[in-house]
This record gives structure tokens, sequence and C-alpha cells, in this order.
């Protein structure tokens, strides 16, 4: 089974939309929304929840009144704040070390599993998805990365499914880390921004430190001509292949607007570029593509051009 | 000399875990008594992170000198090496627990000699 | 007066936000506490002032001739980042959360405690606008969490006066949390999609949490059905929405290149009056 991530440093490159026009294009695949944070493919694709399931991860103190003396100790050893005259007062503070329950000399503070989140299992009108929700204020990301990465696997093994399509977290710190450890290949969706052609930069880094096969999707590719080429002769300078170029457009905003991916608003340029951006990914994947949905879209473009 | 193996099941006859951190079972073997135990590893399946160092030191801990399995990522490889453990891994093989040990004492198996993939997060 | 902008869906536009803001203003710090990814500077071209200052964390360092193995530091560390093994303890640095318990445990006197360097803050002025005070910082790639680092940031600037904007990491986890975390006013940034609305309610839910006064910026503002549905989400969670910045392909291009476009200053403005008669009723 192949594991396609899409990732890109910063955000609101346009991961989800194209995570989602992706799907729609492949026949056999299992979808998965490693953007914990905050979650948004099961917007676009009419999902209808099948399963929840409980997420605990780490640990928080819980305080025994009738048993605390109230000395001190654990406010002077938690290096968080989150402890103020022996009461737990800042729970955002807290990181679940465990330090002051460790040393109370009234044996009064026990560790409790904390609950973490939620994840679900979703249908939806691309295929399976499964998505997860974080607790406020969580640090647990990547665990929760980790698993909703697992249950995906064991859809895609059940079902025979070639391939799992990863819409990933932004950002290159540990919820990113998560998603892309052991992926086929990362998709770095990237637009012509002096920003987002920044963070790519260390993005690039990141994945050559965890030595994934890389390859760039350019987004929005028509807003600045000159640094698309910019990112076109650094790609090349660093032997990263780009998959496509799609053109800005308005179609991805409606799309999102009206619950849909963006294949859907009939913008026949984007439905070329996307058309040929899954082409070279599902050749660089070595996965098949089925003729059915590609048609309907030949079809589709017949009546434009 | 005690070997561990990666499995399933709590007994010789349940399937090999190609998964090392996050293995069902680890079956300890031991050549001098002939005897099998088994050690669940309920708690390193459901850690936050670490699972793989956590199940190093219960590798290391049994005494085993030998660990048969999967995959071994590079948090748990650094345990095993630091606690003089060879690994073996069972390539693409599948089967009961019984026919990797087999295997390994026909000396059929590959020796681990760097981590595996990453599962950061895990 | 502190200004965070946050977000919890990423590119609706903080950045955006904190540059327009920052460069109406007479006299301000702008601080980039998106460490992953930090942008201002790409926008503000300043000249540093120093080579940085280094942010470490304090990581233990164990004493393998002291240590007899007893497992007591792995077992009282609750992030798994150490394992007993042939005989001595085995630190990992990347789970390692700094809290210390191991030291406090370890009744051999094995442990100790070392730095190890997870990123950099860097300040700087910028010749374009030479009012701003910036102050940037950069995480080490590979490093886990960017909590300490982001901690530092807002240690380094408690104790200056005036105001200070701080352009915070997108989503609703640690970072962004540790960023938002005791100012005196959040703004979130949002655009007029469903899953802008979806992530500025999660958003919402932190501030509410942290209890700090929270207004919300409609950017790429298409004055139809997208506006109103993060409205009616606004007016629900009593919420007052400062500004629409509206939906613009010259300020995309523009900002695209690397230029803070005056083309929505007098939006700017209004949000100033209104975060103003917020810091005079003393929020």
């Amino acid at each position: 089974m192949k594991e396609l991530v899409i990732v890109s440093g910063k955000g609101g490159t346009g991961k989800t939309s194209i995570s989602a026009a992706l799907a729609f294009l492949s026949s056999q695949k299992v979808l998965i929304d490693c953007d914990v944070d905050a979650a948004n493919l099961h917007l676009v694709s009419g999902a209808i929840i099948r399963e929840t399931h409980e997420f605990k991860a780490g640990f928080e103190p819980n305080v025994d009144e009738n048993k605390c003396t109230s000395c001190g100790q654990c406010t002077d050893l938690c290096r968080f704040g989150a402890i103020t005259a022996g009461v737990i007062t800042t729970p955002l503070n807290c990181e679940g070390c465990g330090v002051c329950a460790f040393n109370c000399p009234e044996h009064a503070i026990s560790m409790l599993e904390k609950q973490a989140g939620h994840w679900f299992l979703a249908d939806t009108h691309l295929g399976q998805l499964i998505y997860a929700e974080l607790g406020l204020s969580v640090e647990n990301s990547g665990k929760l990365v980790s698993k909703v990465r697992q249950e995906g696997k064991k859809i895609a093994k059940a079902k025979k499914f070639p391939l799992m399509i990863t819409d990933g977290p932004p950002g290159i710190g540990c919820p990113a880390i998560a998603a892309l450890s052991g992926a086929s290949l990362a998709l770095a969706v990237v637009e012509p921004s002096l920003s987002s052609i920044h963070d790519l930069k260390r993005l690039v880094d990141l994945v050559a430190h965890f030595k994934i096969p890389l390859a760039v999707c350019i987004n929005k590719s028509t807003l600045h001509r000159e640094n698309t080429r910019e990112i076109i002769a650094w790609c090349h300078s660093k032997a990263i292949p780009i998959m496509g170029q799609l053109p800005y457009s308005d179609a991805f905003r409606i799309a999102v607007q009206s619950g849909k991916t963006v294949l859907e608003m009939e913008d026949a340029a984007v439905i070329e570029e996307m058309t040929k951006l899954w082409h070279n990914l599902a050749k660089r994947l070595e996965v098949s593509i089925t003729e059915s949905n590609i048609g309907f879209f030949r079809k589709k473009l017949n009546i434009f051009q | 000399m005690k070997i561990a193996i990666t499995s399933y099941g709590e007994d010789c006859h349940a399937a090999i875990d190609s998964r090392f951190g996050r293995a069902d079972y680890f079956l300890i073997y031991d050549q001098d008594k002939e005897a099998w135990e088994s050690l669940p590893n309920t708690q390193n399946l459901e850690a936050a992170h670490g699972a793989g160092i956590q199940a190093g030191q219960a590798i290391a801990k049994t005494g085993a000198s030998v660990l048969i399995t999967g995959h071994v990522g590079p948090k748990a490889f650094k345990v095993l090496e630091a606690g003089k453990i060879a690994m073996y891994s069972i390539g693409d093989m599948s089967g009961s627990v019984e026919d990797a040990l087999a295997a390994f004492l026909e000396g059929k198996l590959a020796v681990i000699d760097v981590p595996g993939a990453m599962n950061h997060g895990k | 007066m502190l200004i965070s902008i946050a977000s919890g869906k990423g590119g609706t536009g903080k950045t955006t936000l904190a540059l327009l803001l920052a460069s109406i203003h007479s006299d301000i710090t702008l601080i980039d506490c998106d460490v992953e990814e930090p942008n201002c500077h790409l926008f503000l071209k300043p000249e540093w002032q120093d080579q940085g200052q280094e942010v470490a964390v304090m990581i233990p360092q164990i004493n393998i001739e002291l240590c007899n193995g007893c497992e007591t530091c792995s077992t009282v560390c609750l992030f798994n980042a150490i394992a007993i093994s042939g005989g001595a303890a085995l630190l990992f640095n990347e789970l390692c959360h700094s809290c210390g318990g191991c030291i406090l445990a370890c009744q051999q006197g094995a442990i100790t405690e070392a730095k190890k360097l997870i990123g950099t803050i860097t300040t700087g002025t910028s010749p374009i606008f030479p009012t701003i005070q910036f102050l940037s910082g950069s995480l080490d790639i590979g490093t886990p969490s960017a909590v300490p680092l982001i901690k530092a940031i807002k240690e380094k600037v408690s104790h200056l006066a005036g105001d200070i904007l701080l352009d915070c990491p997108p989503g609703t986890s640690c970072s962004m949390v540790t960023a938002v975390k005791d100012s005196d006013f959040c703004i979130l940034v949002t655009e007029p999609t469903p899953f802008g609305k979806h992530d500025l309610e999660l958003a919402m839910n932190i501030t509410h949490l942290l209890n700090i006064p929270t207004g919300v910026v409609i950017n790429k503002s298409d004055e139809n059905i997208g506006d109103e549905s993060i409205e009616s989400l606004c007016h629900i969670r009593q919420i007052p929405v400062l500004a629409k910045i509206p939906h613009s392909f010259s300020f995309a291009k523009e900002y695209a290149a690397g230029f803070i476009p005056d083309e929505f200053q007098a939006v700017a403005a209004t949000i100033w009056s209104q975060l103003n008669a917020k810091g005079s009723e003393g929020i």
C-alpha cells in the first residue's frame, strides 16, 4: 500500500482542496485527515460519521484534597507554572510530567489518563475517511496523527486498497513529522508567494531529514508568474520533481463554499491540470489509474474545449 | 540463551508480529530449559510515545540475547544495541512463532544491522 | 497592550493583518511567534541587530559511571524518554520535556542537566517601516516542540511597554495556546468559507478558555453568504467583527511578491480605533 501525504509548510495553500480532488480522481483509496488541530476534509466530502472513538494520551494530575497538607512541595518542583500554592491552577500549563505526583510526601496526587480528543470513521462521497479532533490545547497531536494513520492503514489493508491519501498538517513540527515519517511520497503544495516559498524550503529540509521522497505541486501558479518561475528553477536545482501547476481560480473558494471538490466546479483549466497532477502522481506511486473517473472528466473537458 | 520473538498471541503457535514497539506479545524461548514464556506488551501498545524505547527495555530486562521481529525503529535499535541484543529480521516470512524460531536456528534469518523507518509520534 | 493575532486555519491572513496593523502604528513592537514557519521578516526585510539569541532547553545528562541501572528514572519518566539497557540509562532527547523528574528520582546522583539548543530569537528594525521594532523566532528543523521557544520570546518582551503585536502559529494546539496566553486582546483572522468558520470556532473555544477578550476580522470577504455565516457565528458567541478585508486579487498579488500593499490602510485604522477604545475601557 502506498501512502501519499499532502503537506505544505505554510497553511492555506490548498492542501485540503487538492487532497479532496485527488481522492475524487482515484477510485481505490482510503482518505485520512492528519490536520488534527483543525480538520477540514470532512467539510467538503459530505461526511457521515459511522464510528466515534475516544482518544486518550498523556496524563493529568488529580489532587486528593483530604490528603493534601498544602506543604508547597509540588509548587516548587513544577517547572511549567501549573501549580500555585498546592493547587493545579493553570491546567493549560501542565505537560503531564508527574513530578508533582512522584514527589508528593503525602501521596495526595495521582496521575490520570487524559482524554485528549476523538477520532472518527466517516463515509463520504469520496470514500471512507478517518479524521480526528484534538481536545483544546492538547499537546499529543503527533500521537493522534499516528493513530489516524494507523486506522487508515487498517482499512486500506482490509479492503486491499493500493493507496492512502493523507491531508497533512501545516508546519514542520511534531504533527508534520508524525504525518510524514515512513510515507511513500510527500507532495508539497506551494503557492508563488514569498512566504510559501520560504516555508517550502524549510519543509524540504525536514523531509530530507526523514529521507522521504518529495514532489511539488504549485497552486495558484498564475498569481505571480515570476515567483512561479523561481519555484520551478529552485526545484529543478534541488532535483525535486514538479507534478503539477494549478492556475489561480475562484473555483477553489466556490467549491469549498458549496461543500464540493474543485473538479465539480467546471473550470476547464483547473480540471485539466488537476487530472495531469493525478496522472503524474499515480505514475510515480505506481498506482493504476481508473479510467472511469478520468473518462468522465475527459468528456467534460471536451464540452469546454 | 534466551530468544525473544514478537507475536500476535501468547503461545508459540501464534502468528509472528512484524511490529516491535507495538507488537501484541513478546514470546521468550529459553534454550537451556526448552521452555516458552510470554510477555504481553499492552502497556506499550497504547503508549503516547516511546513505545519502541519501552519495548526495548522490556526485552533487555528478560535477559534475552536475540530478538526476532520485522522492523526495529531507530530509538528501539539504540536500546537493543546498548543491551547487546542481536536483532534478526523475519523478512517477508509469515507463519507461527515456532516457524520463526526454527528458521533462526537454521540460520535462515538476516541480521538487522541498521534501524528501519522511524515512526515519530508513536 | 499585548495583542495576539491568531486563527484556527492556516493561511487566512494572520501575517497580513499583523503587518497591516503594525505598518500604520507610530511606535510598535511586532513579534513573529510562528516559529515553525516565520514569515514577517520576508516583508519587513529587517536589518538584524545581532547574530540572534540562541534558546536552549535543559535536558538530562546521564553519568554512566554512577548509573546502576536501577530503572527509577525510566519509571518516573511519563514521556518514555529513558530506557534501561545494558545496565545503564539511555536518554532520548526528542521525547524529553525537561521536567526534571528523573533528576529528582535518581538516588545515585547520576543525572545532571545540560543545555540543548532549539532555536533562535533575532531582533531588528526595518528600513521600510522604521517605527516597527521587530522580533522573530525560528525553530531549529527537526525540533518537535515549539513551546519552549515561544515561551522564551514572550519572556523577552514581558517587560516592554507600549503596543505589542504577536503573529501567532496556526491551529489550536499547545504552540498556539502558548503564544495567545496572557495577551490583552486576541484578534482571530478568518476567511468566509466553511473551513474558515469551522476552525474559527475552535480558536474561539481557546480564547474563551483562556478568558481573553476576542474580536474577529474577516479576510478575503465576499460580502455574501460566506460572510453571513461567519457573522452569525460571531453573533451567537457574542464576539465583535472588528473589520472585513475585501477579497482582492491585486492585494494577493502584491502580497505574494513580498509587499504590504497600502490598499487596506483605512481598514487597519478602524481596527486600531476599536482596539484603543477597548484599551481605554481597560478590557
